[in-house]
């Protein structure tokens, strides 16, 4: 019997942790030490108070190794709860891009008009060049950079996404 | 309690309101202080090691064989990556440490100091947690903590690193009463709609098999003492993995042996054929499945684990229960008396005769011989004239290992101290110096191999020093065995370096020390050569010369299921035993 190969899915974890010197090492050091995939991560402290961050990680992998991060991120010393925000229900995730393009003439209108039609703010202008600030969806983005490629892309600075649930309830 | 101290006070003054009696470490200059507050007092023993990988693993054995915490003070730089084996082995064996390092002072971490290193970030994935101190007044609290990390929950190693300068540091010191964590709280009772499942699950069965490990040992001695209830109440049989031998009586008729890749056919067997398995604080290890999309196929299997991770981790359950083994077989126990649950006897009877089948295959058959001495000979003859003692036994790693597990047989949990899950070669001699301290009066012994001894043999000189009369007992056939096994079966009988060449003269080498060397190599004098042995009461350098051939069999070869063992009466299998995919595996 050969062993059943489950395909990857997309999963986007949400965690409250003590926001102490090296945690974010702890849960980095663990997907690297096990060989779990990191595709975007973003940390910030959420309660000045408290002491507590955020970690948002988007990661891929078969359902039972989905689950096994899980468990082995939830007995970290530091971390209080691990959601699943994939299962738990649509999350809203958003991810905010900043990108320079450089042109003159037609190729200058033509990144304008598409920055216009994604709702990308101009931040920053010289006269060959711009930099352009988006909010969505990471595939939104993803489309918005390909479309910049051909018009003079100089580079990309993308935030990582950041979810929360929808509703009433916290984590 | 609150009180002013220095940083280094504070560490002794945790350690003793931890009731900790015995540590083990060594003085560098970034504990000195420590070392000093040490000196003003005599309610903490410390015993001086001779290397700190030493340290760590005679804290294992010491804390293993007494269910307390162990406790282990090393310098910065070179004393705290010394000590990563031991943390590491400590990790994967779940032995309760808590280790403390110096560390250079805050405002030198980061220039590259004399004798620094990032010891958090080393120890970083070898520990269950570990802390860098420097605020003087978060030490106290993080001394309590780590002693409620180390031993609550799946228990692991702790290390606490702290500065030079917050050991110099004065501040508040508060006592461990009310100093509870604020989010590591472990769940130890069972889900009880799932103990109930379980209890139906098990009382149905045809064919059930109880697949124990370390975590019963770990839960406690009231652990085993339910196991043993639970097995008698049912009548099912019980095998083990290598880490939990003990928990169950080896004399007992329901016990089936250790099982996995050198265990009993018939315990393997049994977990192959079984259509119930409830694995009790055991993790489904490569060593135990063999290959594992043939691993006990047509079986319904519970789990029973403190540790959620472990859970579907290799192999997926049918039923996991999170929970500490003590509370979910207690609980367990009153599920099964309160529905008067009455196995199948039938089917048991039936079930038993076949294991009765498979015992008389007789697995652990081995030809003695009155030229040379073989290896299991040697177990058995140790086996035999000290079981009635009060014993415990550790090991090194590798052929005597096996043997040891196979051919010494425990009646109690505790006594077996060995490195299961990181294979460290080295760990038997310091271990049982370990449990030597922790049990002065009883008879320790470490079942060695001639390589693996070689690894921390310096700590002889530890056991002189604090007068504590380990028996080393080397079963010597000048190859790394295991290894030269292993080229027999993969690599054509190459033995690219696993000849123990250059060998000490292990009796001159006892005498050097100071220690006792007694040597052996006629089947004839064996007996009274260990009756000397044991009656010394001084550390004993047992050179016991072996069989160079030997095998270590049964085996279930890599990449293979349980059902196709190799047996001692046709080791021939051996030659061609392992496929392609199998050579990938280790």
């Amino acid at each position: 019997m050969p062993p059943v190969i489950e395909p990857a899915e997309r999963h986007t974890l949400s965690m409250l942790v003590d926001n102490e010197p090296g945690v974010l090492a702890r849960i980095v050091g663990l997907f690297s030490g096990r060989g779990y995939n990191i595709d975007s991560l973003t940390v910030s402290e959420v309660s000045h108070a408290s002491h507590l961050s955020r970690i948002t990680v988007v990661t891929t992998g078969a359902p039972p190794i989905i689950e096994q991060i899980k468990s082995q991120l939830d007995r970290l010393v530091p971390v209080h709860r691990v959601v699943d925000l994939t299962v738990v229900g649509k999350a809203v995730e958003r991810e905010l891009a900043l990108i320079k393009v450089r042109g003159k003439g037609e190729l200058r209108q033509e990144a304008l008009l598409i920055a216009d039609s994604f709702r990308a703010r101009t931040v920053d202008t010289t006269l060959e060049s711009f930099v352009f600030e988006i909010t969505g969806k990471p595939e939104k983005i993803d489309q918005f950079v390909s479309l910049l490629e051909p018009l003079g892309l100089v580079e990309v600075s993308r935030t990582g996404v950041a979810a929360i649930g929808r509703g009433a309830e916290g984590m | 309690m609150m009180r002013e101290m220095t940083g280094a006070e504070m560490v002794m003054q945790a350690l003793i309101d931890q009731g900790v009696e015995h540590m083990f470490g060594y003085p560098g200059g970034a504990v000195l202080p420590i070392y000093d507050a040490m000196f003003h007092q005599n309610q903490v023993k410390h015993i001086l090691v001779r290397h700190e990988q030493g340290a760590v693993h005679m804290a294992e054995g010491y804390a293993r064989s007494s269910g307390k915490v162990g406790v282990v003070l090393v310098t910065s730089g070179p004393g705290a990556t010394n000590a990563v084996t031991g943390l590491t082995d400590a990790l994967l064996d779940s032995i309760p440490l808590v280790c403390i390092t110096g560390q250079v002072p805050t405002h030198l971490i980061g220039s590259d100091a004399f004798q620094e290193c990032d010891t958090v970030g080393i120890t970083r994935p070898c520990t269950k947690h570990n802390y860098l101190v420097r605020d003087i007044n978060d030490l106290a609290r993080v001394m309590h903590e780590a002693f409620y990390v180390a031993q609550n929950g799946r228990p692991g190693p702790v290390v606490v690193d702290i500065p030079k300068d917050v050991q110099f540091a004065k501040g508040m010191y508060v006592g461990p009463e009310n100093i509870q964590h604020r989010t590591y709280q472990p769940r130890l009772k069972g889900d009880p709609e799932k103990i109930k499942t379980a209890v139906e699950m098990l009382a149905k069965a045809r064919r059930p098999i109880l697949y124990t490990g370390g975590g019963v040992i770990n839960s406690g001695p009231e652990a085993s003492r339910l196991l043993r209830e639970f097995a008698r109440l049912s009548g099912y049989p019980v095998t083990s993995t290598l880490m939990g031998l003990g928990a169950f009586p080896a004399s007992d008729r329901q016990w089936l042996g250790m099982l996995g890749m050198h265990g009993t056919y018939e315990a393997n067997m049994a977990m192959h054929d079984c259509d119930v398995m409830v694995c009790i604080g055991a993790r489904f290890d490569d060593r135990i499945t063999g290959r594992l999309d043939a691993f006990s196929p047509d079986s319904k299997k519970i789990h029973i684990d403190i540790d959620p991770s472990s859970i579907n981790k290799n192999v997926k359950v049918d039923l996991p229960i999170i929970g500490d083994v003590k509370h979910v077989l207690e609980d367990m126990l009153t599920v099964w008396r309160g529905m008067k649950a009455e196995p199948d006897r039938r089917a048991l009877a039936g079930w038993w005769s076949q294991i009765d089948k498979w015992r008389a295959r007789k697995s652990l058959a081995f030809t003695t011989s009155d030229r040379i001495i073989k290896p299991q000979q040697a177990v058995k003859a140790l086996y035999d004239q000290v079981k009635d003692k009060d014993v415990y036994i550790t090991t090194e790693v590798g052929q005597h290992q096996m043997w040891a597990a196979q051919h010494f047989h425990f009646e109690q949990p505790n006594r077996w101290m060995t490195s299961g899950g990181l294979g460290t070669m080295g760990y038997g001699l310091p271990a049982a110096i370990g449990v030597q301290v922790a049990h002065p009066d009883s008879l320790v012994i470490d079942i060695a191999g001639e390589a693996s001894i070689q690894m921390c043999l310096q700590e002889m000189s530890t056991a002189l020093q604090f007068d504590l009369p380990v028996k080393i007992f080397v079963l010597n056939n000048e190859y790394m065995g295991m290894v030269r096994q292993w080229q027999d079966l993969l690599h054509g009988g190459r033995y690219s370096h696993s000849y123990s060449e250059s060998l000490p003269d292990f009796v001159k080498l006892a005498e050097a020390y100071g220690g006792v060397g007694i040597r052996c190599s006629n089947p004839a004098d064996l007996d009274g050569a260990i009756h000397e042995m044991i009656n010394v009461n001084r550390p004993v350098l047992f050179d016991c010369l072996v069989d160079k051939t030997e095998n270590v069999l049964p085996m279930i070869p890599s990449g293979k299921p349980h059902n196709e063992m190799i047996m001692p009466d046709h080791p021939e299998a051996l030659d061609d035993a392992i496929d392609e995919e199998g050579k990938m595996l280790v």
